[in-house]
C-alpha cells in the first residue's frame, strides 16, 4: 500500500514538519499566556465541568489533536485524489459560502460561522485550500497558457467568486487573502504588468489618503505624462497608451476618494485612517493599533517574561489570542521572541517555496505556490497590522492564532503539499 | 520566461521578515515611549488613606472616631441586563427612582462608559452589609469605601472643629505638597491645630488593572508599596461629663464657660453657646449643613471662649489690686472713701479697705487706686507721668496673660486689648491724654478687652498664687503621652506671690459674704470668686461675668463664665460657675433650685 510508505519511506519533508510543529507549539503557549489570569491562576491543563467554559488553551489543544487526525488522513489518501477532487471541493465550498447568509451564525459582525454544536467552523477558511486546488488543476489543464487573456479571465473568475461570496459575509480580511493568488499567476507566467499596476494602485490609494488635496496628484501625473511623451519616441500608439494610462490613474484616484467616503463602512474607513495616523484618536479608531504597538513596544529586547505581560493580559489589546496573538510574543518575549517567531515563519515560507519549486508536475507546483502565497499574505498582513505597517484587517497568524477552522484549513493546505511532495517522483514515473 | 521569479519570491519573503524585525527593533529596543505608555496603562497608583487619629477625653472616653462610608459606583460597560425588581429591593429604591438615577447618570458631565461613576451615595455600614451578598448579581456595580469623622456626643463642636475636603487654595498654600485633591483636612478647632499629628501618613499601593480599570492584583508582589501610617490619637484634657453639663447649662444662652485645672493649665471644658452638633459637618452632608450653620444669625461657628472679646468688668479689680500692691501704692489696710462723684458705685458701703472694696466691688476705690499707680509723680507734668505709670501698669497686667493671645492649641485665638501709651497716642491722634481721660480702665471697662479663656487663665493664676501654664486642650499626643512642649512651661507673673493671698482672701469674701454670696456659695467647698457686670449698649442688659476657683487651698478647678445680655454677674454667671465646680468636684449639684434657675434662664427678673 502506498498509503503508509509516505512516512515510512522517509520521503516526507521533515524540515517543514518540524517548522510546522515548532510554530504550532509556540502558538499554543502564547494562547495560554494571552488568556492567563494571575488571579485565577489557571494551569495549562484544566478540564472544567462545562464544555463551554473550556479555556482557550484547552480548546486549542483539542484543535491541535484534531489537526493531527487530519494530517493522518491526508497521509493515507492517494495523492492523485487531491487533483481529482479539486473542482468538487471547490464546488462544495462555494455551495456552503452561498448558503452562509442563510444558515450562518453571526460572530463579531461577520456572518461566517457554521455552527455545529458548541463548536463552529468557518467555511471561508476552507475556501482557501479548495481554491488553491482548483487553481492548480486549472493551470495544469492541457493547453493552458497563463499569458492567454481568456485563461487569465477564467483564473481571476476562479478566485473572484469565493472572494465576492466571502465579502458578502462582511469578512473583508479573508476575502483579501484571495488576492494572493495573483502571485501564483505571476509565477506561472502572467505578465508582471498587472502586479505592478496593482501595487501602483495600492500605493496611489494610500497616497490619496495621505495627501489632502488630490489636485497635487493629478498635477504630478500630468507632468510625468508630458515628460514621458517628450523623452520617448513620438509614436501615436505610444502616446495614446501613455495618455490612457494616465487617465486611468486619475480615475483610480477619483474613485479612491469615492470608495473611502461612500463605499467603505465607517469601521473600515477608520481602520484605513488609523493606519495613516493612529495617534489622531488613540482611544477611538486608533485603539487597536495603538494598544497593540504599546504592548509589543513595551516588551523591550528580552520581553517581560512568560505570563508576565500586562497589556495583553488585561484586555488592553483586543483579540489578543486570535488576530493580535503576536502582541503576546512581542510583550512577553521582546525582540528576541519576535526574531525567533519571524525567523520560524520565514524559514517555513522559504522551505515551502523550495518544495513548490522542486515539484515535477505543474499541478503540484502551482499548488505549492498557492500555499506559499496564502501563508505569506497572512504572515505579512497579520504581523504588519500589529506593528502598524498595515491596516487592521482581521486575519489570523497561520498555525499560531487561536481558532479551529483556521488551524485545520492551514494544516490541510500545508500537508496536501507535503503529501504531493513526498510522492513527486512517482508522478514522473507514471507519465 | 519565468526565470528569476522564484528569486523574487524568496527576496520578498526575506525582505518582509527583515522589515518587520527592523520596525520591531525600533519600537521595542530603541523607543522607550511604549514601555512608559504600557505602565501608565496597566499600573494604577492607588492611595491608601490613613486612619485619622482618634480623640479622647481626659478619662479615656472616645469623642471623635472614624466611620466607613460606602458608595456604589457603576461601570456602564460592564453592566449586563439585570433583574431591576431585585435591584430595587436590594438597594432600597423604587422603580421610578431607579429610572431617574439611570437617566441622570448619563447626563452627567464626567459620564464615562468605561470608568467608575458614582451611582449611590450615603450608604451606611448596615446597608452595605445587606448589599454585599447581592453584589455578584449585578456585574458592573462596585462598592468604594472611605472614612469620615463621627462624634460620640453632640458636644464640644467648636473646640473639635471639623474636617472637610482640602480646597484648591489650601493645596497651593501647602509648601510640603502633602495634599491632593479629595484629601481631607482639618478646617478648624483641634482638627486644624493638630492636623499634622492627626492626619497620619498616606500609603501607596501599585495595582495592576485591566483595560476597564478593574484591579488584577499587586504590581511586582507589592515591593514598591508603602503602608499607610494611622494618625496619632489625641487625649484631650476635656472632662466629657463636665463639658456636656456645661453645654446643658448654656442651652439657649450666648456666652462661654471655660474651666481649667490650675496646676497644669489643662482645659476641663470649653463651652461656646450657641453651638451645633458636629455630626452635621461630616462627610457628604458637610456642604449643605455648612451653609445653614454658617448663615445662622446666632453664629454657632463663632468660638466664643477664644474669639469673643469683651470688656472684663469688675473681675479686673483683682488684677488692679495686685498690681497696686506690687507697685506699693496701697497696702491691704488702705482705706479709700467711696466717693461716687466721678464714678458710680452700688451697695451701702462708704469707706472700705482692700478686702471690702473687692468684696463690694467698689468702683471709686479702684478709680483711686489706678490714679495712684498712673500718677506716681515720676514726671512733672501729668501727661508724662500718666504715660510712665501706664507703661508700668501695662507690664504687670500683661503678665497675667491679658492683652495677647495665650497660645492655646486652637486656631483663631484673639488677644484682647490692654492699652499701652502708644495705643492712646493713636486713639487720641497724638493729642495729649492723662489719667482723667482713661480712668474707666480702672474698673475693667473702657478700652480693656479680654477673651473668656484669659479670664479663666486669670482665675487659675490667682488660684496658683502667681503663675500659670498656657491653657491647652490636648494633654497627650499619641504614644509619647506628652503635650506639646510649650504647655509644660511655667509662666510667672510680675507680682510677688505673697500679694495673691490678699486676692484669695478677697475672692473668698466675695463668695462668703460679698456680691457673689447667694448663688456661688457651696456648703462643703471653699469657693473663691469675683463677679462682674459689664456695661452693654443700652437698652441691652449688661453681660454677666464670674470667675472662680475651688477649693481655696490646693485648687482643682478654675472657671470663667461669661453670659451675654444676662444682667448681674451674681446671677447667671455665678450660678453657672458654682454648678460647674460642684459637678467637677462632687459629681453633681445638691442645689437643684440653682440648676433650675440657670435652665429657666430668666436672670433679669
Amino acid at each position: 500500500m502506498r498509503a503508509n510508505d509516505t512516512i515510512s519511506t522517509g520521503k516526507l519533508d521533515w524540515v517543514a514538519v518540524a517548522l510546522y510543529a515548532a510554530i504550532l507549539f509556540l502558538g499554543w503557549l502564547n494562547i495560554y499566556a494571552a488568556a492567563y489570569d494571575e488571579q485565577t491562576n489557571n494551569s495549562l491543563f484544566v478540564i472544567p465541568e462545562r464544555l463551554s467554559a473550556l479555556p482557550s488553551q484547552m480548546r486549542q489543544f483539542i484543535f491541535i489533536c484534531l489537526s493531527l487526525l487530519l494530517i493522518g488522513m491526508i497521509m493515507i489518501i492517494d495523492m492523485r485524489f487531491f487533483e481529482a477532487v479539486a473542482y468538487v471541493a471547490y464546488g462544495v465550498v462555494l455551495f456552503l459560502l452561498v448558503l452562509m447568509p442563510f444558515i450562518g451564525k453571526e460572530v463579531g459582525g461577520n456572518k461566517n460561522w457554521l455552527g455545529i454544536g458548541s463548536f463552529g467552523i468557518q467555511p471561508s477558511e476552507f475556501a482557501k485550500f479548495a481554491t488553491a486546488l482548483a487553481v492548480a488543476k486549472l493551470i495544469n489543464s492541457p493547453g493552458f497558457r497563463m499569458d492567454n487573456f481568456r485563461n487569465q479571465v477564467v483564473c481571476f473568475a476562479l478566485i473572484g467568486v469565493p472572494m465576492v461570496l466571502i465579502l458578502a459575509q462582511k469578512d473583508t480580511g479573508t476575502a483579501l487573502v484571495f488576492t494572493s493568488f495573483v502571485l501564483v499567476f505571476f509565477r506561472e507566467g502572467m505578465s508582471p504588468f498587472l502586479l505592478v499596476v496593482g501595487l501602483c494602485a495600492a500605493a496611489i490609494f494610500v497616497l490619496t489618503l495621505i495627501i489632502p488635496n488630490n489636485w497635487y496628484l493629478y498635477g504630478t501625473i500630468g507632468a510625468v505624462l508630458v515628460l514621458l511623451i517628450a523623452m520617448g519616441k513620438k509614436k501615436i500608439k505610444r502616446i495614446v497608451l501613455l495618455t490612457t494610462g494616465a487617465a486611468l490613474l486619475c480615475l483610480v484616484i477619483w474613485s479612491v476618494e469615492f470608495i473611502v467616503t461612500d463605499v467603505l463602512k465607517p469601521h473600515q474607513q477608520n481602520r484605513v485612517k488609523a493606519l495613516i495616523n493612529p495617534d489622531a484618536d488613540p482611544l477611538g479608531y486608533g485603539w487597536n493599533v495603538t494598544q497593540s504597538k504599546i504592548a509589543i513596544g513595551s516588551g523591550g529586547f528580552a520581553g517581560k517574561g512568560f505570563l508576565k505581560g500586562t497589556q495583553t493580559k488585561f484586555d488592553f489589546v483586543p483579540e489578543q489570542s486570535t488576530d493580535f496573538i503576536f502582541c503576546t510574543i512581542g510583550e512577553e518575549h521582546g525582540w528576541l521572541g519576535s526574531l525567533v517567531t519571524i525567523g520560524l515563519f520565514v524559514a517555513l515560507l522559504l522551505r515551502v517555496l523550495f518544495l513548490a519549486e522542486r515539484q515535477k508536475n505543474r499541478f503540484s507546483r502551482v499548488y505549492g505556490y498557492a500555499v506559499v502565497s496564502i501563508l505569506f499574505f497572512h504572515f505579512a498582513v497579520n504581523i504588519g497590522m500589529t506593528i502598524g505597517l498595515f491596516p487592521v484587517i482581521g486575519i489570523p497568524l497561520p498555525f499560531f492564532s487561536h481558532g479551529g477552522s483556521s488551524l485545520w484549513a492551514f494544516t490541510i493546505l500545508l500537508f496536501i503539499l507535503l503529501k504531493l511532495d513526498a510522492h513527486r517522483s512517482e508522478v514522473l514515473q507514471r507519465i | 520566461m519565468n526565470e528569476g521569479r522564484k528569486e523574487i519570491f524568496q527576496l520578498a519573503i526575506v525582505l518582509v521578515g527583515l522589515v518587520f524585525l527592523l520596525k520591531l527593533f525600533f519600537i521595542q529596543v530603541l523607543d522607550n515611549k511604549y514601555a512608559e505608555l504600557a505602565d501608565s496603562n496597566a499600573i494604577l497608583r492607588q492611595t491608601e488613606y490613613p486612619f485619622r487619629g482618634l480623640i479622647y477625653d481626659r478619662n479615656g472616653k472616645l469623642i471623635v472616631y472614624n466611620t466607613p462610608e460606602y458608595k456604589l459606583e457603576v461601570i456602564l460597560d460592564d453592566v449586563t441586563s439585570f433583574d431591576s425588581a431585585k435591584f430595587c429591593r436590594v438597594f432600597h429604591l423604587t422603580a421610578a427612582q431607579l429610572r431617574e438615577k439611570w437617566n441622570e447618570l448619563k447626563q452627567r458631565k464626567e459620564f464615562s462608559q468605561v470608568k467608575p461613576t458614582l451611582f449611590l451615595d450615603q450608604i451606611s455600614h448596615t446597608e452595605f452589609a445587606r448589599m454585599q451578598d447581592h453584589l455578584d448579581d449585578f456585574p458592573g456595580f462596585y462598592v468604594q469605601v472611605r472614612t469620615t469623622r463621627s462624634y460620640t456626643t453632640p458636644a464640644l463642636a467648636n473646640a473639635l472643629g471639623y474636617v472637610s475636603e482640602v480646597s484648591k487654595e489650601q493645596i497651593k498654600a501647602d509648601a510640603s505638597g502633602t495634599y491632593r485633591q479629595g484629601d481631607y483636612i482639618g478646617q478648624s478647632g483641634l482638627e486644624a491645630f493638630y492636623e499634622k499629628q492627626l492626619r497620619g501618613k498616606r500609603g501607596v499601593r501599585f495595582r495592576l488593572r485591566n483595560a476597564k480599570g478593574i484591579e488584577k492584583g499587586s504590581f511586582k508582589e507589592g515591593q514598591f508599596d508603602t503602608l499607610s501610617i494611622p494618625g496619632e490619637d489625641l487625649t484631650t484634657s476635656i472632662d466629657l461629663d463636665l463639658q456636656l453639663y456645661g453645654e446643658y447649662l448654656m442651652r439657649g444662652k450666648a456666652g462661654s464657660i471655660v474651666a481649667l485645672e490650675p496646676a497644669t493649665g489643662e482645659i476641663l471644658s470649653l463651652v461656646s453657646g450657641p453651638s451645633y452638633d458636629p455630626n452635621l459637618l461630616t462627610g457628604r452632608q458637610y456642604s449643605s449643613n455648612f451653609k445653614l450653620i454658617s448663615s445662622d444669625t446666632l453664629k454657632p461657628l463663632f468660638n466664643r471662649p477664644l474669639m469673643a472679646q469683651y470688656r472684663p468688668g469688675s473681675i479686673f479689680k483683682i488684677a488692679q489690686a495686685m498690681t497696686a500692691l506690687q507697685e506699693g501704692v496701697i497696702n491691704p489696710e488702705t482705706r479709700i472713701r467711696c466717693d461716687r462723684s466721678i464714678i458710680n458705685c452700688h451697695g451701702a458701703h462708704t469707706h472700705e479697705d482692700l478686702m471690702g472694696a473687692i468684696a463690694n466691688s467698689c468702683n471709686p476705690y479702684f478709680h483711686n487706686v489706678l490714679r495712684r499707680m498712673l500718677n506716681k509723680g515720676k514726671a512733672n507734668d501729668p501727661f508724662s507721668d500718666t504715660r510712665i505709670g501706664l507703661a508700668e501698669w501695662n507690664e504687670h497686667i500683661m503678665s497675667f496673660g491679658f492683652g495677647k493671645p495665650l497660645g492655646i492649641d486652637l486656631p483663631n485665638e484673639k488677644g484682647g486689648l490692654i492699652p499701652t501709651p502708644a495705643y492712646y497716642d493713636r486713639a487720641y491722634r497724638n493729642r495729649p491724654w492723662k489719667f482723667s481721660n482713661i480712668y474707666s480702665i480702672a474698673i475693667g471697662e473702657g478700652e480693656n478687652l479680654v477673651v473668656p479663656i484669659q479670664m479663666a487663665n486669670f482665675a487659675a493664676t490667682v488660684a496658683n498664687r502667681g503663675f500659670y501654664y498656657t491653657p491647652h486642650l490636648v494633654k497627650a499626643i499619641g504614644k509619647s503621652g506628652q503635650p506639646l512642649p510649650q504647655y509644660t512651661q511655667k509662666h510667672l507673673t510680675t507680682i510677688d506671690p505673697k500679694h495673691f493671698e490678699v486676692a484669695v482672701d478677697a475672692m473668698q469674701a466675695v463668695v462668703e459674704g460679698g456680691t457673689g454670696q447667694y448663688r456661688a456659695k457651696l456648703q462643703d467647698i471653699l469657693v473663691c470668686g469675683k463677679t462682674g457686670t459689664v456695661e452693654n449698649q443700652p437698652p441691652m442688659p449688661d453681660h454677666s461675668v464670674f470667675i472662680a476657683f475651688a477649693p481655696r487651698d490646693n485648687p482643682k478647678i478654675a472657671v470663667a463664665v461669661y453670659v451675654e445680655d444676662a444682667g448681674q454677674g451674681a446671677r447667671a454667671a455665678a450660678s453657672i460657675a458654682s454648678l460647674m465646680i460642684e459637678k467637677y468636684l462632687l459629681g453633681g449639684t445638691k442645689r437643684p433650685h440653682i440648676e433650675n434657675y440657670v435652665l429657666a434662664g430668666k436672670f433679669l427678673d
